[in-house]
């Protein structure tokens, strides 16, 4: 929408101007020798899906780390436990996740350090989360990452979702990037309260399967991860099956004799 | 020497429309319940409404992490007021609150539009409307946000409220019954959501008066 965006690049170009044309003095909006800050990322994740089941949450995200248009990495693990009830799985710079992961285990460590039998709980985690990306963003220096956040704690599930400029809510259903345009509307359609097991699973890859035949940046291994009362399994990497036998791709041309 | 320039921005609009209506003795605020991004639908199920204190709701649309952060920043306001006074703010208080508040980050603002409702100091209904750097009035009614536009013409026809224009100035609520203002408030966001995208979903309504709080639900078009 066009008033957002004016009155975002009125207020980044003044930002931007004062970095630019000071880079060796210090101005209110810049600390000393600072000049870095994100403005693009570089090795990416794409989609990561979450969907809350019957017993707990149940996560996916494929094992592709991007430079830009070249899949460089093929075993990025984009799903992580974070303390005893909470995981995580990022889309987005690697290496900024790979930050965040450090911060979460201090917020852990230092959580269990007070020794007192509590523990955070996923919104605990999700909220933390949220306070950290939108102070970044208001430093304008972003972690370039969109995260999904789940967790069962005493029984209650949740499921979160926050971004990198610090946008955030719960759902029974969330999805990052590419996932909100191909993953959110097939589980508006199917899912349910009740799924089990096998039906959330068997959902995701249904989910993955589809932004694998249409997101260019996805990888076909991927892994799906559950977190319940009793705690978290990652699965191993594996891959899904395509299908490729359409009529039209074996004859592409028919109807159309001489073309291609 | 070109400019750089960011490839990203620091604000998103995650759309929405919130309206409040003063009526005599009693008070709606309204706010429907759809998150978006872009053309996409983030959820269908997220409150706009934040109860600052137990006289005063704020609804607010624009950026949804700028929303949250104000409304934190006046709840915790809010908490040391009253330890300090021992009882809980106004709703004109809050409103000056609010508007100070937003004037603070003047040169990186809140994207936040925001309708504050409640009762003032002598049960009247009272309505206070933003723009996102604090400049506020109160008013008798306002809606703020994406379907503000479709909404405040159908608002200026048809709660029969005193013009603004009139001198000396007349007391700006309603004559509507509290009962006439809620259907017509279902009736603002049913309109709005034929043909505004961004709302849509389910409206949460709050009406506050002499007795207290009341929550209403209606149901809204999805598409």
């Amino acid at each position: 929408m066009p008033s957002e965006q004016k009155l975002g690049s009125a207020i980044v170009d003044t930002v931007f101007a004062n970095m630019v044309s000071s880079q060796n003095e210090s101005s209110l909006l810049s600390s000393e020798g600072d000049s870095q800050r994100t403005q693009y990322p570089y090795v990416t994740g794409t989609s990561v899906i979450g969907i809350k089941y019957k017993d707990g949450i149940l996560m996916a995200a494929d094992m592709g780390g991007s430079y830009g248009s070249t899949i460089r990495y093929k075993s990025v693990e984009r799903l992580k436990q974070v303390g005893k009830h909470s995981l995580i799985g990022a889309s987005g710079e690697i290496s900024d996740f790979q930050e965040i992961l450090r911060y979460l285990d201090e917020l852990i460590l230092h959580d269990s350090m007070w020794d007192d039998g509590n523990s955070l709980g996923p919104k605990e985690v999700h909220n933390y989360l949220t306070r950290v990306l939108y102070n970044r963003r208001n430093k304008f220096d972003p972690l370039w990452n969109s995260l999904v956040l789940g967790g069962v704690k005493n029984g209650q599930k949740y499921l979160g979702s926050v971004s990198m400029i610090g946008v955030h809510f719960e759902d029974d259903h969330v999805a990052t990037g590419f996932g909100n345009h191909l993953a959110r509307p097939i589980l508006r359609e199917e899912w349910r309260e009740d799924l089990t097991f096998e039906e959330g699973v068997k959902l995701l890859e249904k989910c993955m399967r589809n932004l694998l035949y249409r997101d260019r940046s996805a990888v076909n291994k991927l892994q799906i991860a559950k977190i319940t009362e009793e705690g978290l399994t990652i699965s191993q990497p594996y891959s899904l099956k395509t299908f490729w036998n359409f009529a039209a791709f074996k004859n592409p041309t028919v109807g159309a004799e001489g073309s291609w | 020497m070109t400019k750089e320039h960011a490839n990203w921005s620091p604000y998103d609009n995650n759309g929405g429309t919130c309206v409040a209506i003063a009526g005599a003795d009693y008070c709606v605020i309204a706010a429907d319940t759809r998150m978006s991004t872009g053309y996409s639908i983030l959820t269908r199920d997220y409150s706009k409404i934040c109860k600052l204190a137990d006289k005063s709701f704020m609804a607010s649309s624009g950026f949804q992490a700028d929303v949250k952060a104000l409304q934190k920043v006046l709840s915790s306001r809010h908490l040391i007021y009253q330890h300090q006074h021992n009882k809980q703010m106004s709703c004109p208080a809050m409103a000056q609150l609010l508007s100070n508040t937003l004037y603070y980050k003047r040169f990186f603002p809140y994207y936040a539009f925001n309708v504050l409702g409640g009762l003032d100091s002598e049960g009247k209904g009272c309505v206070f409307t933003y723009d996102a750097v604090g400049s506020y009035e109160r008013v008798g009614y306002s809606a703020q946000g994406s379907g503000a536009t479709l909404i405040t013409p159908f608002l200026d026809n048809q709660l029969k409220s005193p013009s603004p224009l009139l001198l000396p100035a007349k007391d700006a609520v309603t004559p509507l019954s509290e009962a006439e203002a809620v259907d017509l408030v279902k009736t603002c966001f049913a309109s709005a959501t034929e043909r505004d995208i961004y709302t849509g979903d389910s409206v949460e309504i709050i009406i506050l008066n002499a007795n207290g709080v009341r929550h209403e639900s209606e149901q809204l078009r999805k598409d």
